[in-house]
């Protein structure tokens, strides 16, 4: 065999024990994109046939859980909500939480429900949890819509809300949650692998980190002492943009935003890079 | 070498036997503080010395093995359970990575470790063609100019609109094997994939696979169909315990195969399953041969059958064989007994007892099992070792040379 044969060097693919950790295969994904939309096409489809009320359960839930937060902190507890009407306060807050957790339970199983069809065919595992991040915008996005019809019609009961330029960083927001969700989600899933243990730990774990993300009560009202905490979490600057956007109530800075940015930006590299490391032989292992 | 599609170079993968992790993480914590105070190891399942020895914990499915595949070829990969060929077809098809040693591949991979791989039950046919094709790594468009095709080849064009999981299993194979039948990769890899479906869905995936052969594109096939391998490849890799034993022409290779298997194979009553605690055997011979794996030409076409062992009571006994081709269906049964009611008298003590049972000479090409039972006819039943006998039948030659196969869908006889 010619080792040194020129023509060695045009290969399409080499496959080796190991790739360099910073090879995080993006390109791969990106060749991948029509199986992406066809994943996220089969959950919304797979997920509401055969149920009775379809699609309608993503507004329902929003609604029974805002009222259930008005009733219990609001009337019962009495918590603050920034002055804002307390229904439109917990629904902004639980839109966008369950997005988040949606994204980070979703993700989080990714090779542990995935392991057959992982271990009949190849292509980048990243697709798998990109599609679910995916998926969950459109939830997303109809439960928006719903709060924005609850805000117009405080609105015109005459509650004093009002819209600020933060509402623009929107998009930015959504990239924001979107890139924990699955940043943390796939560092969980690789984890998984080996530790099913850390499974149970994920959903006790995501309503524990609800109670410390200012969801059900504004960063205001918490007491000097305690507020790093909040800051610490990088869900709470987000949280917290969105209320001051669409509602005129919240505690904003870009600082703030930026850690939160920066933050994600670390957390999905890791996540990538342990997810390329342990998808190359989890088959084995799982 | 300026054709050489896929060059495999040095590769091993090693497996870990037993226990990798502990499995929680507790465990596992216990297991790092342990050996962070020099303790040893409280889950270690045997004492190591952190260098791990070949054979204790670890297996080497694959071991330095090294080829190339040249543009065009077919090439087949043989060798019996365990040999390796599934691992190094996963590592192929990239769901696994090997231990150590290199592959570079030219051009597109398409790999069917199986088929409706991702089907999804709630979406319909039409759907599940769409998303299978790209699991499979074809794009959007690729499937949709090739729908048509693909659904006229399954042969489910009434049911495209229905969700698969009302399809019957063999609709839903066929669709699936269709989708992967029009995957366009410069490299096709399949496993045995087309141990599924009718005898004529079978014949025309293997036809359809010697097209994509002809046109030019390489194919690594994997099969313990020596009739489809000989069929479609034209070169041949033999696997056993993860090194290659012999490379080179099929047939060459196939007869190697069959060979070692002969060598290999276990002893005939190693397949008892059952027998009376008044009765032992203690041998079998099948054509003075110990062995499972019994060939059988048109020369010789009787087989005789000799047991020996002990008996505590005095009884009738007899020989019953059922013959069934690989799958299990049974196709002819042999019981002197039943038939004519010749039965051997056998005393306490040990017995020798021989059986000439004549075969039919127009078996077609294939091979096929045998179980063996003893007993005295409908009262008792002394011993069972199904799948007794693996009988490679060479079979019938046509006048143009072939074989005429068992598997082809043309039975088990050919009429004159």
């Amino acid at each position: 065999m010619s080792f040194f044969s020129p023509e060695q060097d045009n290969w399409d693919l080499i496959i080796t024990p190991r790739k360099k950790w910073y090879d995080l295969q993006l390109r791969d994904v990106w060749r991948y994109r029509d199986l992406i939309s066809m994943f996220v096409r089969r959950d919304f489809v797979s997920r509401y046939k055969q149920t009775i009320l379809g699609p309608l359960w993503l507004i329902i839930q929003p609604i029974l859980n805002s009222l259930v937060f008005t009733i219990v902190f609001g009337s019962i507890a009495r918590l603050s909500t920034d002055g804002l009407p307390p229904m439109l306060f917990y629904m902004s807050g639980t839109v966008l939480w369950s997005y988040f957790s949606n994204c980070l339970t979703g993700t989080s199983q990714t090779f542990i429900q995935n392991a057959h069809l992982f271990g009949k065919v190849y292509f980048p595992r990243l697709v798998m949890p990109i599609s679910i991040v995916i998926s969950n915008l459109i939830t997303l996005a109809i439960q928006f819509a719903l709060f924005i019809g609850f805000r117009t019609y405080f609105t015109a009961a005459g509650a004093e809300i009002r819209f600020t330029v933060w509402a623009w960083s929107l998009p930015l927001l959504i990239l924001l949650m979107a890139g924990l969700g699955l940043g943390f989600g796939i560092i969980i899933s690789s984890l998984t692998t080996k530790y099913r243990d850390l499974n149970y730990l994920v959903s006790f774990g995501v309503s524990l980190w609800m109670y410390a993300t200012p969801v059900l009560y504004p960063v205001s009202s918490i007491p000097e002492k305690w507020r790093w905490i909040a800051l610490v979490n990088p869900i709470t600057p987000i949280v917290e943009t969105f209320r001051a956007g669409f509602l005129g109530q919240g505690t904003v800075s870009w600082a703030r935003l930026g850690y939160s940015g920066v933050f994600m930006l670390v957390v999905l590299i890791i996540g990538v890079v342990i997810f390329n490391r342990v998808e190359k032989t989890f088959i084995d292992t799982v | 070498m300026s054709n050489t599609v896929i060059s495999v170079e040095h590769l091993s993968k090693q497996y870990d036997l037993g226990v990798i992790g502990t499995g929680t993480l507790t465990r596992d914590f216990e297991r790092w503080w342990a050996r962070t105070r020099g303790k040893p190891d409280p889950y270690s399942p045997v004492t190591q010395d952190y260098t791990r020895k070949h054979g204790d914990e670890t297996i080497l499915a694959l071991d330095d093995v090294s080829f190339t595949v040249q543009q065009g070829e077919a090439l087949g990969i043989i060798g019996r359970n365990g040999a390796g060929k599934s691992t190094l077809l996963k590592i192929l098809s990239r769901v696994t990575a090997p231990t150590s040693g290199v592959v570079k591949v030219k051009g597109r991979i398409g790999s069917l470790l199986e088929v409706g791989t991702g089907f999804h039950p709630e979406l319909t046919g039409r759907e599940n063609v769409f998303l299978n094709g790209a699991i499979l790594g074809m794009k959007k468009a690729e499937v949709a100019r090739q729908f048509d095709e693909i659904v006229a080849f399954s042969g489910v064009e009434k049911f495209i609109d229905t969700p698969v999981k009302r399809y019957s299993s063999g609709m839903y194979v066929r669709l699936a094997f269709a989708v992967a039948a029009h995957l366009d990769p410069e490299i096709l890899i399949v496993d045995e994939v087309l141990a599924v479906g009718d005898a004529e869905f079978q014949k025309k995936c293997l036809g359809k696979m010697g097209d994509v052969a002809e046109e030019g594109r390489t194919v690594l096939f994997v099969s313990h169909n020596m009739g489809s391998i000989k069929q479609l490849c034209q070169h041949g890799v033999f696997l056993a315990d993860g090194k290659i034993h012999f490379q080179g022409e099929i047939n060459e290779c196939i007869d190697m195969y069959l060979n070692m298997s002969l060598q290999d194979s276990s002893t005939i009553l190693a397949h008892q399953t059952y027998h009376h605690e008044d009765f032992n055997l203690s041998q079998i011979l099948v054509n003075d041969q110990e062995n499972d794996f019994v060939p059988f030409s048109q020369k010789q076409n009787s087989l005789e059958i000799n047991i020996k062992g002990t008996v505590k009571s005095s009884t009738p006994v007899d020989l019953e064989l059922k013959i069934k081709d690989i799958l299990g269906t049974p196709l002819a049964f042999y019981s002197c007994g039943h038939l004519k009611g010749i039965v051997r008298q056998i005393e306490p003590g040990s017995f020798d007892l021989s059986w000439k049972v004549q075969l039919p000479g127009n078996m077609l090409h294939g091979d096929y099992l045998i179980d063996i039972e003893i007993t005295n006819p409908d009262k008792q039943r002394w011993a069972s070792i199904p799948n007794a006998i693996r009988l490679v039948v060479e079979g019938v030659k046509t006048e143009n040379g072939r074989y005429i196969e068992y598997r082809s869908g043309a039975g088990w006889l050919i009429l004159e």
